[in-house]
């Protein structure tokens, strides 16, 4: 046995070698420092490419119109003005959509991933329509179902529905071959295999799923509301772009993508909740 | 009361048959491929019996079998009287991966195979029982801990206690420590004897590990290929328990010797 004693050894008295690495300099700086300073550098060019007149107002107007305009229109959403009204309506195509796209989505997945027909027969088909310009179906969405809210829902529905089916089908199959035979020796049946084993496995995959198509149910009611009319907060865009007015057409957008942000949010809260055990491992025990 | 039955014949424990293989061929319909041949097998109650062979000898073919998962071509295939024709509850397994379902804990895990067979209320019933399990294996203070949080060895415990929970008749145990490194799979080995010992289980192991095969069982069968077939039937009369000393001892490594010179004959063909 080697002797692991205190003596002394000969490279006691001699110096530590104690040396400092190289940390790269960005690793100091926390994320929001960074952040606000890409922040600065928008804001900053922005101020100068207007103020030099480098660019018509009527394009690009300067910072400080915008984030007044940003305040009123700010203002008359939470004075319960008309933009209220029309986001609500938004809120409502975007809620109706997701939620029929959840419908489907789901539905069509589970037949895609779990019958051989639906794998065989129903999958190339839902990958040739998911390859069209879904955009392209809002006419024909008009056609059918009006200028309400209707062709709003369905074409946002249209849009979110094929992620939500990729991610269920491609969850369905995430099961590994020892899983399955697992299953099998407990004697499971196809529907215990699937509601115990299989979708508890695939939630991961049906979340990424959920994510783009909440992503996809924004831009669908926009699109409709563009295309199709209507009274929601993609008219009161369309109409303040055809009026030149930039800083409306900026601060709406902006306003839009909160909401946008909300719902993607919403579906990751409870991603967090439901998925609870898809995280990093924050610590192990060794046996 | 081991030890005296032991005694009287020759090193292998005289337990009654409990699953007995009879001239059990697989051909693969497939691709025409045989991959059993004649096999012939019978494990006695509360013996260890390892199979062991290269790739492609069909062993996994054979514990599919036993296991209720595929069909024989030919033979007949009976566990306690009764034929096997699918998977049954008085067959417990486990394989080289845990797999334990990380949105349920160590006891959830568990009693899995009783919700599966006989609904949430019966598995509720069984909770008592996947507790004392679990205090067995040595994981006790675990019972309501997640998946992730358990080490590869433990979660591997945690499936031994999966297996035991409805009380089989016959273990089948798939390489179940492959996947651990050595000093854990030692461990891991020495309470699976401890285990089938104490709950006087029937088990049958499939291996690659030559030592692996000696330090646990009573009986080896060794396997060749093309097509998979029983070689030899090897005893191993070193006294139990065993324990990880006796894999120095000459009678360990004359054992471990004389197999991997039957496995090497397969070879040269």
């Amino acid at each position: 046995m080697t002797d692991v004693s205190n003596a002394p050894s000969p490279a006691d008295n001699a110096e530590d070698t104690v040396w400092v690495q190289e940390v790269a300099f960005i690793d100091s700086v926390p994320r929001w420092i960074a952040m606000t300073f890409v922040f600065l550098v928008f804001i900053g060019t922005w101020q100068f490419v207007t103020s030099f007149g480098l660019v018509s107002p009527i394009i690009l107007p300067t910072p400080a119109e915008t984030l007044k305009d940003m305040i009123f229109v700010g203002q008359n959403l939470l004075t319960g003005g008309y933009m209220l009204t029309a986001l609500w309506i938004t809120i409502l195509e975007v809620i109706y959509g997701f939620a029929l796209a959840i419908a489907i989505g789901f539905t069509l997945g589970v037949l895609v991933g779990e019958t051989a027909f639906g794998e065989k027969a129903v999958m190339p088909y839902l990958v040739a329509i998911d390859t069209m310009p879904k955009v392209a179906f809002a006419p024909l969405f008009v056609a059918w179902l009006g200028f309400g809210i209707e062709s709003k829902v369905a074409l946002a529905a249209f849009i979110a529905t094929f992620p939500i089916v990729v991610g269920t089908a491609a969850g369905l199959h995430a099961a590994d071959e020892n899983a399955r035979m697992l299953f099998k020796t407990m004697g499971a049946s196809r529907m215990q295999t699937l509601i115990k084993m299989k979708l508890p496995t695939g939630l991961p995959q049906i979340f990424t799923g959920l994510k783009i198509g909440a992503v996809g149910v924004m831009a669908g009611a926009i699109t409709g509301e563009f295309l199709g009319g209507g009274k929601g907060f993609g008219e009161l865009i369309r109409v303040a772009a055809s009026q030149l007015n930039t800083p409306r057409v900026f601060s709406l957008i902006l306003y839009l993508s909160l909401v946008g942000l909300a719902l993607y949010l919403l579906v990751q809260f409870a991603q967090r909740k439901i998925v609870f055990w898809h995280k990093e491992r924050v610590g192990s025990y060794d046996g | 009361m081991n030890t005296e039955l032991v005694e009287n014949e020759v090193g292998a424990p005289l337990g009654a048959p409990v699953y007995e293989l009879s001239r059990v061929s697989k051909t693969y319909a497939r691709n025409l491929v045989v991959a059993l041949e004649g096999v012939n097998l019978t494990l006695r109650k509360g013996s260890f019996t390892s199979v062991i062979g290269s790739s492609g000898c069909g062993k996994s073919t054979l514990l599919k079998i036993m296991a209720g998962l595929i069909p024989p071509s030919q033979g007949r295939v009976v566990l306690q009287g009764k034929p096997v024709t699918g998977p049954r509850r008085d067959i417990g397994m486990m394989f080289q991966q845990a797999t334990l379902f990380p949105w349920k804990t160590a006891v959830e895990n568990i009693v899995l195979p009783i919700e599966i067979r006989d609904g949430k209320a019966a598995a509720k019933a069984a909770m008592e029982k996947a507790y004392e399990l679990l205090d067995i294996v040595g994981l006790k203070g675990f019972e309501n801990v997640y998946p992730n949080e358990l080490s590869g060895g433990m979660a591997q415990r945690a499936s031994i206690c999966r297996m035991l929970i409805t009380e089989p008749a016959v273990l089948l145990l798939d390489e179940p420590f492959s996947a651990l490194d050595e000093l854990s799979r030692d461990m891991m080995n020495m309470e699976l004897q401890r285990i089938c010992t104490e709950q006087d289980a029937t088990a049958f192991l499939v291996t690659h590990s030559i030592q692996e095969a000696v330090i646990l069982s009573d009986e080896i069968v060794v396997m060749k290929p093309r097509p998979g077939r029983v070689a030899e039937v090897v005893k191993v009369d070193l006294p139990r328990p065993r324990t990880l000393e006796m894999m120095t001892t000459p009678e360990f490594g004359e054992i471990v010797e004389y197999i991997r010179g039957q496995l090497d004959k397969g070879e040269d063909m």
